[in-house]
């Protein structure tokens, strides 16, 4: 038996960035791979469902897991890796707090159910068959599809997680200082999020040009104006969400010229990013008139979307409440 | 503590959550008080130094806790012992209602009130129809919900916990 640790990659709803991720690690995968077994990564290797089931518990030193919960299947195969591992990574924004595939969580499964498989253009279904979890084909073989749960999940509101790492998806330098505290035994506290504990604009290179009063008149969308390369994005009246996010991708997205979306999460003081964000956001305009700050606030077409919209699943309310 | 009010042959008695500014409404319930001014006991008053202490995050907590309303009471334009918090108080709220209403909070159940140390009267008024409207839309019961939706996740845990693969040699 090989003294190496061993090492599971899986994952649940998202789109597949989290495991290009892994792979942006360049050479450093190779330390990576040299160190470890991989003994579970179905995006790259051949790994069937028996392969976990047939594992001892524990026999798994870490699992990196990234993706929401949706489905019966991603719960059972985290239930079970859970079980298999000592150590269980939530990997990237999907698996801390939802992510995108949260968003969903606006809508009741019905309204999703029915516009994906009725009305969606393009959608060509006058039967109007939706899928279901059990079937007979004509050779009486039956099928069985995973359950489509009423909301999306966390991965630490399914099962109990040890780690987070941070991201849409996690930055290389973050990967592997989170790989190599594993590796070393250097951990921190359970629960801890392998990112710096402050909010993004404290590593923003454009922090000095913030003003202490942002006295925002207007709010446009990076797509409608053009946003100067050197000033503070926020003081431009774009929305940003460095105030209320935490930090360690040392300012990506505007070193890309373009507002911080958001993608790391609040930081430890912040119970709930959204409503946080609409503390400082909203805090942050002149207008002292309700007519005049309802037209400075028109200026946000879709608040949950946008202040939401890595981790609607992990916010006080979790999901739209009269669905 | 339950929803129902025991003596009340079932009515549902809301549960309010009010934030009052320590310096106008705090004052203005006080006064109320020893006016003796009859109004309905479904407030829970939490007295902060300013309305603008209030984050959005209280009045969500609040909510997830199990309040069927929150009302949060602050100073008149113009009249805020700190200058400029009700204004940002106003700007977070108006916000904030229309995030409540895409999350399905119904109208009502946040409501944001100016009330002067002077106005005992305004806060029997506000409270009285408060919960009255609050009755009429009935319990939130956030706690509840919450539970509701998470037992879709009881039958998974009990059969992955059952198949488990005890291996002790490992380790």
């Amino acid at each position: 038996m090989s003294a190496k640790p061993k090492v599971g990659f899986y994952w649940c709803a998202s789109c597949g960035g989290c495991e290009e991720a892994v792979v942006d690690l360049a050479e450093g995968v190779l330390d990576v791979v040299a160190a470890v077994d991989i003994v579970l990564w179905p995006v790259a290797m051949d790994f069937k469902r028996s392969d976990v089931e047939g594992m001892a518990d524990k026999s798994m030193t870490v699992c990196f897991i990234n993706g929401a919960v949706r489905t019966s299947e991603q719960e059972e195969m985290v239930r079970m890796l859970r079980k298999k591992a000592q150590f269980v990574i939530s990997f990237g924004s999907c698996a801390n707090s939802g992510g995108i595939p949260g968003l969903a969580n606006q809508f009741s499964k019905e309204t999703i159910l029915k516009f994906v498989y009725e009305d969606c253009p393009g959608v060509d279904n006058s039967a109007r068959t939706r899928p279901q979890t059990r079937m007979k084909d004509e050779g009486d073989r039956s099928l069985h599809l995973p359950v489509f749960r009423d909301m999306v999940r966390s991965l630490d509101q399914v099962i109990d997680v040890d780690y987070y790492l941070p991201g849409c998806p996690p930055t290389p330098k973050l990967i592997m200082g989170g790989v190599q505290a594993l590796l070393s035994g250097k951990l921190p506290a359970k629960g801890t999020v392998l990112s710096p504990d402050v909010a993004l604009c404290d590593e923003c290179p454009r922090k000095d040009s913030k003003p202490t009063d942002l006295a925002l008149t207007e709010f446009k969308r990076p797509h409608l104006a053009p946003i100067d390369p050197e000033k503070c994005i926020l003081a431009q009246g774009f929305l940003c969400m460095g105030p209320a996010t935490r930090s360690g991708c040392e300012a990506l997205c505007v070193k890309g010229n373009m507002p911080c979306s958001g993608c790391f999460g609040p930081t430890s003081k912040v119970r709930d990013q959204g409503a946080k964000l609409v503390s400082c956001l909203a805090g942050s305009i002149a207008a002292k008139e309700t007519p005049e700050i309802d037209k400075v606030l028109s200026g946000i077409p879709d608040p949950v979307g946008s202040f939401y919209r890595y981790g609607l699943p992990k916010s006080m309310l979790k999901r739209r409440i009269d669905n | 503590m339950t929803h129902h009010d025991k003596k009340g042959a079932g009515r549902f008695e809301p549960r309010i959550v009010a934030f009052f500014c320590n310096w106008c409404t705090y004052t203005a319930a006080d006064l109320a008080g020893v006016s003796r001014l009859k109004y309905a006991p479904n407030t829970r008053v939490i007295r902060v130094m300013c309305s603008g202490r209030v984050d959005p995050q209280f009045v969500l907590d609040a909510f997830s806790r199990g309040a069927d309303g929150v009302l949060l009471g602050g100073c008149h334009p113009g009249d805020c012992h700190y200058a400029e918090g009700n204004y940002k108080t106003l700007r977070r709220m108006r916000l904030l209602e229309r995030m409540l209403k895409d999350m399905g909070v119904s109208d009502g159940r946040f409501r944001l009130e100016w009330i002067s140390g002077a106005e005992g009267e305004k806060v029997k008024t506000v409270v009285n129809d408060m919960v009255a409207k609050v009755r009429a839309l009935g319990p939130l019961d956030l706690p509840g919900k919450f539970k509701d939706w998470d037992s879709e996740l009881e039958g998974l845990a009990r059969s992955v916990h059952a198949s488990s693969k005890e291996a002790a040699h490992v380790r």
